[in-house]
């Protein structure tokens, strides 16, 4: 079963897209892509905006998953939430920044690891 | 739990601070950072550590990883913390356990495969936390022989990260026979190699008996080095305490493997002419270290050559000269170590070397002559109570077949004679003939009435100066140590006059 990068990174954002709706959070968009990047998820706790950064892998030739976002990334993740927030109008928001890795195992049921507030 | 605490000792010289390490491990983006004022070899830990858990079976938590050293003013360097922040690690996570962790220091050094290798500094940093109240320290299995001086701290000698592991969780100690190290063989200095020399015998003799420091003069070849090296072997052996601090300033130093632990034998360290003032009196710029001075502490401190010596370094001697102990300054803070030593200088009369006896042969001029000699200052020599020639051994003296005498005969006589001023003394604040203050020499500790006139008259003819004086009537005290007289006589005073006779050309 021959996967496309591409698809283990929508399938990860799903298979997140779903743990947040079980916990009761409203996925408001997926995707959102400017110029600067791309936020994999934006979603609403109550009064808190969440932005969601999904990394998805395979396998752990490289490493844990989250162990990708370099502090460089961070920064950009940082400047996206608010470039969202600034688009639609929403100053003043509460907000928090999440990260979520998700591992695929060849017969295992994929398995997300959550963390909230990470920035 | 994701919080642990394991202890360490901080090393301040020859001072040791109880260290905490504590690690937090919490959600967020995977990162590790380091508090408490580390240097460069301590940041280096996070990647030891990393590599020697995941090597040796652990989990590297892939979390956000807080370690913190405090006290956190301290400045903290070296690569032992590796161990105390892996087993933190291995605690917070929950893959290692114990409830006794307080009661242990842990230091050492971690490999990428987890094995444990030995670090500097153990002796002084296990004989802190014996001070502390600490039952056990963990340290690196090739660091178990430094801790063979210690009574009611018990170590633990590991090899390996799993075998920390498995004495914190079940409490099996590591079975480990201390290396025995390579029987070195040393070789053994004796006296009795020496041909001839009855002079400089003499006056090495009389400078073991009252800590007079030496200055040997004499051509190459004469065996001025030969006489240095031997010093040590007629002086006193160390007791325990002495012998244990020397012990712990070449572990510092990482010099151990040139001394043996419990070696009573006193130091010798023969520092090159070459050497600068920061090698001689200790520096650094984070771990400050002990420099030869301090290796030489309750032993012998041998410059050959010192005219060649560069400017400062033998100046840099004054201070612990002076107090028998040398303060280090630097950004880190003031560090303080023993240097109480007998200095051996060893010098050539000329630049040619050949200066000896009429002359002959000499080919530098009287200019050059004296100079050459005032390139060690006056105010060091002023600390140099004795000062000998060493001359060409004559042929009678080197066909002789009888041995001369050994150094354990000299060294009896030596500590027989030291423990009568330590009998004479034992009111004073000074142990040794060579620290009785001037004012004290001329009235409670004067020699007899002949004597003293023979010295005032010396004085009248300006044969002798103030301070050459004092200096003598010095010696004279270890010469009537030595043959056994309450009061230094006509006699005795008079040897002590020409054990000065190198002063005449200085």
């Amino acid at each position: 079963m021959a996967q496309t990068l591409q698809q283990i990174g929508a399938d990860g954002e799903t298979l997140v897209a779903s743990y947040l709706q079980g916990q009761g959070v409203t996925i408001i968009a997926r995707n959102w892509r400017i110029k600067e990047g791309e936020i994999d998820l934006v979603a609403r706790d109550g009064a808190i905006l969440i932005f969601v950064e999904v990394k998805s892998r395979s396998n752990s030739k490289f490493g844990h998953p989250l162990e990708a976002i370099t502090p460089a990334k961070a920064f950009r993740l940082q400047r996206l939430a608010l470039a969202w927030i600034a688009t639609h109008d929403q100053w003043g928001a509460d907000y928090r920044i999440d990260c979520a890795a998700v591992h695929f195992r060849q017969g295992l049921k994929p398995e997300v690891e959550y963390r909230a507030g990470v920035l | 739990m994701t919080l642990a605490r394991t202890r360490s000792i901080a090393l301040i010289g020859l001072h040791g601070e109880l260290v905490d390490i504590e690690v937090d491990i919490s959600d967020g983006l995977p990162g590790y950072s380091l508090l408490g004022l580390p240097d460069a070899a301590l940041m280096e830990s996070k990647e030891r550590v990393r590599s020697a858990l995941q090597n040796s079976g652990a989990q590297w938590p892939n979390k956000r990883v807080t370690v913190s050293l405090s006290p956190a003013w301290l400045h903290k360097s070296g690569s032992g913390f590796d161990l105390p922040i892996a087993i933190a690690l291995l605690v917070a996570q929950g893959a290692a356990t114990s409830s006794e962790l307080d009661s242990h220091v842990i230091m050492g050094e971690l490999s990428l495969d987890g094995s444990i290798k030995p670090i500097r500094g153990v002796l002084p940093a296990l004989i802190a936390a014996e001070q502390l109240g600490i039952a056990r320290a963990i340290i690196p299995a090739e660091n178990l022989a430094e801790a063979q001086g210690l009574t009611s701290l018990k170590p633990i000698p590991v090899s390996h990260l799993s075998e920390v592991v498995l004495y914190l969780e079940e409490g099996v100690i590591p079975d480990f026979d201390a290396l025995q190290p390579v029987a070195r063989a040393v070789e053994q200095k004796d006296l009795s190699e020496v041909v001839g020399q009855k002079a400089a015998r003499f006056a090495l003799e009389i400078a073991a008996i009252g800590g007079h420091h030496l200055l040997f003069l004499g051509p190459p070849g004469t065996g001025k080095t030969m006489l240095a090296e031997r010093i040590p072997t007629v002086m006193p052996q160390l007791n325990a305490q002495e012998s244990l601090e020397v012990a712990a300033i070449h572990s510092i130093a990482g010099a151990l493997a040139e001394r043996q632990i419990d070696s009573q034998t006193p130091p010798f360290v023969a520092p090159h002419h070459t050497t600068t003032s920061t090698a001689m009196v200790g520096g650094g710029a984070h771990a400050i270290r002990p420099g030869a001075c301090s290796l030489a502490h309750n032993g012998v401190l041998f410059i050959d050559e010192a005219p060649e010596c560069n400017a400062g370094v033998l100046d840099a001697l004054r201070q612990p000269l002076e107090s028998g102990s040398v303060a280090i300054s630097r950004v880190a803070g003031t560090i303080i170590f023993p240097a109480d030593f007998l200095l051996v200088l060893a010098a050539n009369p000329c630049p040619c070397g050949r200066f000896n006896g009429k002359g002959l042969t000499c080919t530098c001029s009287s200019v050059q002559i004296r100079r050459y000699l005032q390139k060690i200052s006056g105010p060091l020599l002023d600390r140099i109570d004795i000062r000998t020639f060493v001359e060409v051994p004559s042929r009678a003296e080197l066909g002789s077949v009888e041995p001369g005498e050994s150094s354990e005969v000299v060294r009896a006589r030596v500590i027989q004679g030291r423990e009568v001023a330590a009998d004479r003394f034992k009111h004073e604040s000074w142990k040794l003939n060579s620290r009785i203050p001037a004012s004290q020499l001329r009235h409670k500790y004067r020699a007899t009435r002949e004597a003293m006139a023979f010295l005032h008259s010396e004085l009248d003819r300006e044969r002798l100066s103030a301070r050459g004086y004092h200096k003598v009537l010095r010696i004279s005290w270890s010469i009537a140590d030595r043959y056994g007289s309450s009061t230094p006589s006509l006699q005795e005073v008079q040897e002590a006059y020409r054990l000065r006779q190198g002063s005449q050309i200085l």
